[in-house]
């Protein structure tokens, strides 16, 4: 089978110093893997093309990068099976510096995998060197789930959340991280959860299924992500913003059989946290013209006894900590979004009488002049909200008068 | 200059257990790999460690005997008394550590039957044991804080008056080179399965410890040895785990029948690798294989012992072979799989040059003799690596840091410019490396005879006149494989050397060692180890007895 390997290539030595697409067209068996054809141009046509590469079976976790658009193991990922009219594109792994060709820097990876303390810490005095301690087989074969993993970097070249913020873990060091939280030979796991859940820790996932899509060994970093959740919040650590999304998101289902989008924000940010609520106040009006504010009466979902039920169920079998029973909607007409929505109707009112001789005065200088072209009376008030709440659109009240001033 | 007390030079399951113990010893200690740690080739051990535990009914002598008589009384009796004699306390340590172990009922660890042993006595993490103690030892390293130099490559020992002081190295991201001075230095480089076409081994398994050593004039020993593994895939020849037949995995022949009841009955499948491969040869040579394979048959295992303790050669069979495990029987054969040779030592470790140390793979204690026994690698790495890093520790304490020459990096440069310069119209690498591991798989294999080695040899020399003029296309500094693999080349290719005149010399057959033309082992003549070391005018060939302690030769039958 002839197969057109278009290699992304980038020479830190050569005075080109952007990357390019390299193409090479070369002959393969039908078993044969990408890594296969990318050893064969290394070997025969282009001894300068740099990887990494070594077992061939999946267990090393050099090979990773993107094929295709989508991080994968070049070793065990056929030909046969991605070829697409006869090419395939091999790129470097993404969310890390590119060293040569499809070399990465994994120097940040190791750092993060080093940041989540990755040995066992066992309790208690030094054991006996001739007995082991004792542990169920089910719970090493869970964590023979994790252990699995074998550093690859594919979850972290895919994932969407280290994509705009480095700082977050990752999958893969989340993923170790889980594996000795849930070791039962391991000692006290509140310093550990205590750690990951700070910024950057495991309430940074979004949730994307980018990891567990592309682990080459069924890892599930995003499961495990969320079994360390699941292990923080039974450990009492329920004030975080995540833990409190989470809480008030269950606790919208439970009551209303639907996501209660007014009071989630309001649970989430924390119901006293004034400085986080009143930043919310911009997003509010955005939704508000936009068309897209929730309904602000209080309703449930038909059928939402049947929610209720299957939460009552799964309460029987859960270990979870108590939830909080405030009803959602209550919190809900508390939020600002619902104050934001009142104190619109009384700008409605206020607009009412806008031409009348009592308040002219509070129109701009520039709109009594008539220098510039009238807005229309919603795009000004339009503008003077977008003022509050966009910094990119801020400057537009001073766009209009500063035109005014030219116009002068 | 960089200085440490001890160096050790590469960091698989030998090298990191050296370092580990030899920090434990409170010197100061770093790590040099070529790869990541975690890359290291230990990851590719499947099926579990080997470990007698007296206290619980499996004396360490039975698993003794099992190992001497598998390695057809080839192995130094001391040192595998001192392997098996301290397994248990090895593996416990591991666990300790963190490893996860598969358990029985009650919690303990658990056991799975391995080739050639009477008892069940391998213990397992699925079928990642290698990944999972590799693993485990990286978190040791890094939770102590031994120093790593990661993707850093050796290029040559520092020696002086006779004793080793150091290495020249080049960091492979930049391309400069560095002195490494150190008081006492650990080879735990690992295996050299590219040496041959194919091999199990993974691509960095180049024989850099062996041939480093083996330049610097010290000796290698029972080189002649390799291990051909019954149970590799034909398209890449992947490695399938003993385990499986551990399991009670068949092997068929194209007529269907277990024809290992013909050649060891009461074994059967679990008979020592060489005689397995040897039997497999025999079935495929005469005319009872399917395109150049027999089978492994675990249809009849039910896919949950598959999907629990197979499941990693169960994806490779599906990967690589097309075949679903459960349902079909898997062509598989023999393919280069270990070198039982080495870098010769004593069971600390030491070699014969003062300061010089190896471990792994890489060494050659004796323990395996002609033939490895399945799961005993894992152990010899972490009982001789820990040994070898106490006792290099203790050495380093010893030893008067001195001023080194000077002009030690010019020379690697010189040599490595010399490389980069000439020409690009040479021959590239890889055909020659392609053209020695297909002569070596074709005249070292499971079978060989006289003429087949001699005509290695030859080859190897045409082979050797080649490189000389072989062509770096590559000039940049960054990164610069092409060189990497020009070097690892050079050091495959003493290597064969070694190999091949080490087979020549064995006037029988032993082990791994089976030559057509001399099919009996010959005891009187060849009770005794073959050592190979470079002289000033070319290869030096010597021989040393074995070491008997209580078990005393007999007729090897499974």
């Amino acid at each position: 089978m002839e197969v057109t390997l278009s290699v992304k290539r980038f020479d830190p030595d050569s005075d080109q110093h952007s990357s390019y697409n390299q193409d090479y067209v070369v002959e393969m068996e039908e078993s044969a893997t990408v890594l296969d054809g990318l050893i064969k141009v290394r070997e025969e046509v282009d001894g300068t093309l740099a990887l990494r590469c070594s077992c061939r079976s999946a267990i090393c976790g050099s090979c990773a990068m993107r094929v295709n658009g989508q991080a994968r193991l070049a070793c065990n990922t056929k030909l046969v099976d991605i070829v697409d009219s006869g090419k395939v594109v091999v790129e470097p792994a993404g969310n890390m510096e590119v060293v040569k060709d499809l070399v990465v820097d994994f120097s940040p990876f190791w750092d993060k995998v080093r940041d989540v303390k990755p040995w066992l810490d066992p309790e208690g005095p030094d054991p006996d060197p001739d007995q082991e301690y004792l542990a169920s087989n089910e719970a090493m074969l869970d964590l023979a789930g994790v252990m699995a993993c074998i550093m690859c970097g594919a979850c972290v070249s895919d994932c969407t959340v280290l994509e705009v913020d480095p700082n977050f873990l990752g999958p893969a060091a989340l993923a170790k991280a889980y594996r000795f939280v849930a070791d039962p030979r391991d000692s006290d796991d509140e310093p550990r959860l205590s750690d990951l859940n700070e910024y950057g820790g495991m309430w940074d996932c979004t949730r994307c299924m980018q990891c567990v899509e592309v682990c080459p060994k069924g890892v599930d970093p995003m499961g495990r992500i969320m079994s360390l959740r699941d292990k923080a919040m039974a450990t009492g650590y329920t004030s975080t913003y995540g833990a409190r999304h989470s809480m008030a998101f269950t606790n919208g289902v439970r009551q209303e059989g639907r996501v209660d989008e007014l009071s989630l924000p309001v649970l989430s940010k924390g119901v006293f946290n004034i400085v986080e609520q009143i930043k919310m106040i911009p997003l509010g009006i955005r939704a508000q013209l936009a068309g897209k504010r929730p309904p602000i009466l209080p309703h449930k979902n038909p059928g939402q006894e049947n929610v209720r039920r299957i939460f009552n169920r799964l309460d029987k079998h859960d270990n979870s900590p108590d939830r909080l029973e405030i009803p959602t909607a209550i919190i809900g007409l508390a939020s600002p979004v619902v104050l934001t929505f009142v104190a619109i109707i009384a700008f409605l009112i206020l607009q009412f009488y806008w031409n009348s001789e009592s308040v002219s005065g509070l129109k701009p200088d520039a709109y009594q002049s008539g220098s510039v072209e009238p807005f229309t009376r919603f795009s000004y008030f339009h503008n003077c909200f977008w003022f509050y709440c966009d910094p990119e659109t801020s400057g537009s009240e001073l766009v209009v008068n500063s035109n005014a001033e030219a116009e002068r | 200059m960089i200085d440490h007390d001890v160096l050790v030079i590469g960091a698989g399951l030998a090298g990191m257990r050296a370092a580990l113990a030899a920090s434990e010893s409170g010197v100061d200690v770093a790590v040099i790999s070529k790869v990541h740690p975690v890359r290291s080739h230990s990851n590719a051990a499947q099926g579990g460690i080997n470990a007698a535990l007296t206290d619980r009914g499996d004396p360490w002598e039975d698993h003794a005997f099992d190992t001497i008589k598998g390695s057809d009384y080839l192995a130094d009796q001391n040192a595998v008394e001192v392997m098996c004699s301290e397994a248990g306390r090895e593996v416990i340590a591991m666990e300790h550590m963190g490893v996860i172990f598969s358990r029985d009922d009650e919690g303990r660890l658990g056991t799975r039957a391995f080739g050639g042993q009477r008892q069940a006595r391998t213990f397992f993490v699925a079928d990642f044991t290698g990944q999972a103690l590799l693993h485990v030892l990286y978190e040791q390293v890094l939770k102590v804080g031994v120093r790593t130099y990661e993707e850093w490559f050796v290029l040559s020992l520092i020696v002086e008056e006779g004793q080793c002081r150091g290495a020249i190295v080049m960091e492979i991201r930049t391309g400069d080179i560095h002195v490494i001075r150190a008081k006492a230095v650990i080879l735990a480089t690992g295996g050299l399965g590219r040496v041959f076409e194919p091999s199990t081994n993974a691509l960095i398994c180049t024989g850099d410890g062996m041939a480093l050593a083996y330049r610097e004039g010290v000796s290698l020993m029972d080189m002649e040895m390799v291990q051909y593994h019954p149970t590799t895939l034909k398209s890449n020849g992947a490695l399938m785990s003993e385990g499986a037949r551990g399991e009670g995995a068949y092997l068929i022949n194209s007529d269907g029948e277990r024809f290992m009841e013909r050649y060891a009955p009461n074994m059967m499948e679990l008979a020592s690798r060489d005689v397995v491969s040897r039997s497999e040869q025999t079935e495929i040579l005469e005319g009872r294989g399917v395109d150049g394979c027999v089978f492994l048959d675990c249809r009849h295992l039910g896919e949950k012992v598959i999907n629990e303790k197979l499941s990693q050669i169960s994806d490779l069979a599906r990967d690589f072979a097309n075949v679903d495990m459960s349902k079909q029987p898997v062509p598989i054969r023999p393919g280069m799989h270990y070198q039982m040779g080495g870098i010769k030592t004593d069971v600390d470790g030491c070699t014969s040059m003062r300061g010089l140390y190896a471990a792994g793979e890489t060494a050659c204690v004796s323990v395996h003799g002609g033939n490895r026994l399945g799961a005993n690698s894992l152990l010899d790495t972490l009982v001789f690596g820990r040994r070898s890093g106490e006792h290099a520790a203790n050495f380093a304490r010893g030893v008067v840091e001195r001023a080194l020459n000077d002009g030690l990096i010019d020379r690697e440069n010189r040599g490595i410019q010399a490389m980069m310069d000439r020409a690009g119209e040479g021959e590239l690498f890889g055909s020659i490396r392609l053209d020695m591991g297909r002569t070596m798989n074709e005249r070292l294999a499971v079978f060989r005879d006289d003429e087949g080695m001699r005509d290695a040899v030859s080859k190897l020399t045409e082979l050797r006149n080649r490189f000389d003029s072989v062509a770096v296309t590559d000039k940049g500094k960054t990164f610069n494989t092409n060189l990497l693999f020009t070097l690892e080349l050079g050091f495959m290719l003493d290597c064969a050397e070694a190999i091949a005149l080490s087979g020549l010399e064995r006037k029988e057959s032993r082990g791994a060692h089976f030559r057509t033309d001399m099919p009996e082992r010959d005891d009187k003549n060849w009770l005794k180890h073959i050592l190979v070391s470079r002289g000033a005018d070319g290869p030096i060939i010597e021989n040393t007895p074995v070491i008997i302690t209580q078990w005393e030769p007999q007729e090897r039958k499974y």
